[in-house]
């Protein structure tokens, strides 16, 4: 009880740079096109899980239909790359803001009927799902057979001969996805989403416009997920609805955070690059299809049941071992 | 003239919680209202704070009709209130909660925090800042409230029962800190059922019960009064040879 949360401090800039020493060092030290891959996949899921650590874990609104903000991202991108052919590097910003725009609409819709808890959790699940069922049923989403984006290697299609291009440019953007939470951390605003998720009376008699704060998270949040989609299409070069639109994949964007450490700038690293050893483990020892997902739910009951704030604790916990640590 | 509540009535139901009540709260007072349990007195805050809507009458916050303006905003306009049920940020620690509170007043950083510690030093708590709200007593919690709404920089707190359930060194120094905060420019209005502290504190009462002001006056008036013995120990009680107005104060 003594160790305080202590949640709007900032991060110290050593910490920040040895977590980015190693990640840019890491394809240089495992050239192998599976460790390299490896690591995009965790970075990639790190940055989509920050996107819900933004809104759910920061701002407490949790959500179980994060897919939606990758799946919009990643179907205006490609949808922009294949029928006016827009560059991918483009693609990126209109992917957030198609991303941004869906977290909005939904944020307004949702908090202006004041939906809180799990009915704000089932009603982002109803989006996701209504989306993943227009997509399939219209024209310029391809449909059920999805959309192939056409390979043309070059690094001006977003398309790098080397897996380690791709490692280099979601690093970039994890790196700024962990920017907007360590600012969230430091800022006013993050302070305000912080009261706005523990006591939302309270935090209006403070002053604090509960919904237009809520809606902002939600702009910032559905931007990242947007731009994941975004990268997604163009690493596989492949989205179908399932894709796009799966439930399994809001669940994981959920899980990486909450193992990790929903609410803290590195949980979703911490629990990405977790998730990512445990599928890589299991599919290398064993043949069974899901497996990782089962050992994924057990972890998460594990963790909740023993460290409800995250993996993260472990390491903060080892920190703070002296009381009264914070000045 | 801080605040000026006319005719304002609230209606659950059947129930008129609230009814035609009206009050005046003058710039640099403290100002009590006090009745007997389920008289209506922290509905009648919820309304003036804008917690719930009004069946009809107005709230005027320095000459601006406030009624129906949502929480936030009223609470930027200067009016903030405290809750009887303490509501603290339970996850975060004293710093950051009262930081919440400073932030409204400053955006930067490092102001918010530094106010947020003078405000901590204000209501004696300077020593748990580090402290996680969550593992706070019930003083703790009833000045984490108290300093959360503070830090804002109000003109007017509305103050919900900071009293109850504390012992009574701790109702001597929560009256001082309400003392130097009214000192310090800030009207208070607060609900408050320690009657020593009320009589202590307050330049003026309101009386509410059954959701109508029955009586208002200087403390010595108010305890005084007919109609207040009644609402407090029952019809018949106010035949001075029955009960005597000290028992009023012990109520």
């Amino acid at each position: 009880m003594m160790t305080p949360a202590s949640e709007l401090k900032p991060i110290p800039w050593k910490l920040h740079l040895s977590v980015l020493a190693v990640a840019i060092a890491f394809p240089f030290v495992f050239p192998s096109s599976f460790m390299v891959n490896f690591g995009v996949l965790a970075l990639f899921y790190a940055f989509i899980g920050q996107s819900w650590n933004i809104s759910g874990g920061f701002a407490g609104q949790l959500s179980f239909g994060h897919v939606a903000f990758f799946g919009v991202g990643a179907y205006a991108s490609t949808i922009m790359q294949m029928r006016y052919g827009i560059s991918p590097w483009l693609g990126l910003p209109i992917a957030g803001l198609a991303g941004a725009f869906t977290g909005g609409v939904i944020a307004v819709l949702a908090f202006r009927a004041g939906l809180k808890g799990s009915y704000f959790a089932l009603i982002t699940l109803a989006f996701a799902e209504v989306l993943r069922i227009v997509s399939n049923s219209i024209g310029i989403t391809g449909g059920g057979l999805g959309l192939l984006i056409p390979m043309k290697i070059g690094a001006q299609n977003l398309q790098f001969a080397e897996r380690s291009g791709f490692y280099f440019l979601i690093l970039v953007l994890a790196v700024g996805s962990v920017a907007v939470a360590e600012w969230m951390q430091r800022s006013r605003f993050g302070a305000q989403l912080a009261a706005i998720r523990e006591n939302e009376d309270s935090a209006k008699a403070l002053g604090i416009n509960v919904f237009a704060e809520k809606v902002k998270v939600m702009l910032i949040s559905g931007a990242i997920g947007g731009v994941g989609g975004c990268f997604f299409a163009q690493y596989f070069l492949y989205i179908d609805p399932l894709i796009a639109f799966g439930t399994d994949k809001s669940v994981e964007m959920l899980l990486v955070a909450m193992i990790g450490g929903a609410g803290t700038v590195y949980g979703p690293l911490v629990g990405s690059v977790l998730l990512a050893l445990v599928s890589d483990v299991t599919r290398t020892l064993t043949q069974i299809q899901g497996l990782s997902l089962v050992l994924y739910g057990a972890l998460l009951v594990v963790i909740i049941a023993f460290l409800p704030n995250g993996l993260i604790d472990l390491f903060s916990r080892k920190r703070g071992g002296k009381p009264g640590k914070s000045k | 003239m801080m605040l000026q509540v006319s005719n304002l009535s609230k209606v659950f139901g059947g129930l008129r919680a609230v009814d035609d009540a009206s009050l005046q709260v003058e710039q640099g007072r403290i100002v009590a209202l006090i009745g007997p349990n389920g008289a209506g007195k922290t509905t009648l805050f919820a309304c003036i704070a804008g917690f719930l809507p009004v069946n009809a009458g107005r709230v005027v916050l320095l000459g601006q009709d406030i009624t129906g303006w949502p929480v936030h905003r009223i609470s930027r306009a200067g009016m903030v209130r405290t809750f009887q049920i303490t509501q603290p940020f339970a996850k975060l620690t004293v710093h950051e909660n009262i930081a919440v509170g400073a932030y409204q007043r400053f955006h930067d950083r490092h102001e918010a925090w530094e106010h947020a510690r003078a405000v901590a030093r204000q209501v004696g708590m300077e020593g748990l800042l580090a402290q996680s709200a969550l593992g706070l007593t019930v003083v703790g919690r009833k000045r984490l409230e108290l300093a959360r709404a503070l830090a804002t920089g109000p003109k007017l707190l509305l103050l919900d029962e900071v009293m109850a359930g504390l012992n009574p060194t701790e109702i001597l120094e929560i009256i001082g800190i309400i003392r130097a905060i009214r000192d310090s420019g800030v009207t208070v209005l607060l609900i408050e059922h320690v009657m020593h502290a009320v009589m202590s504190l307050s330049d003026h009462i309101y009386v509410l019960s059954y959701g109508k002001i029955i009586a208002q006056g200087s403390p010595r008036q108010v305890v005084n009064d007919p109609a207040v013995i009644e609402a407090y120990l029952g019809r018949g009680s106010a035949d001075p040879a029955v009960s005597a107005p000290a028992e009023v104060a012990h109520a």
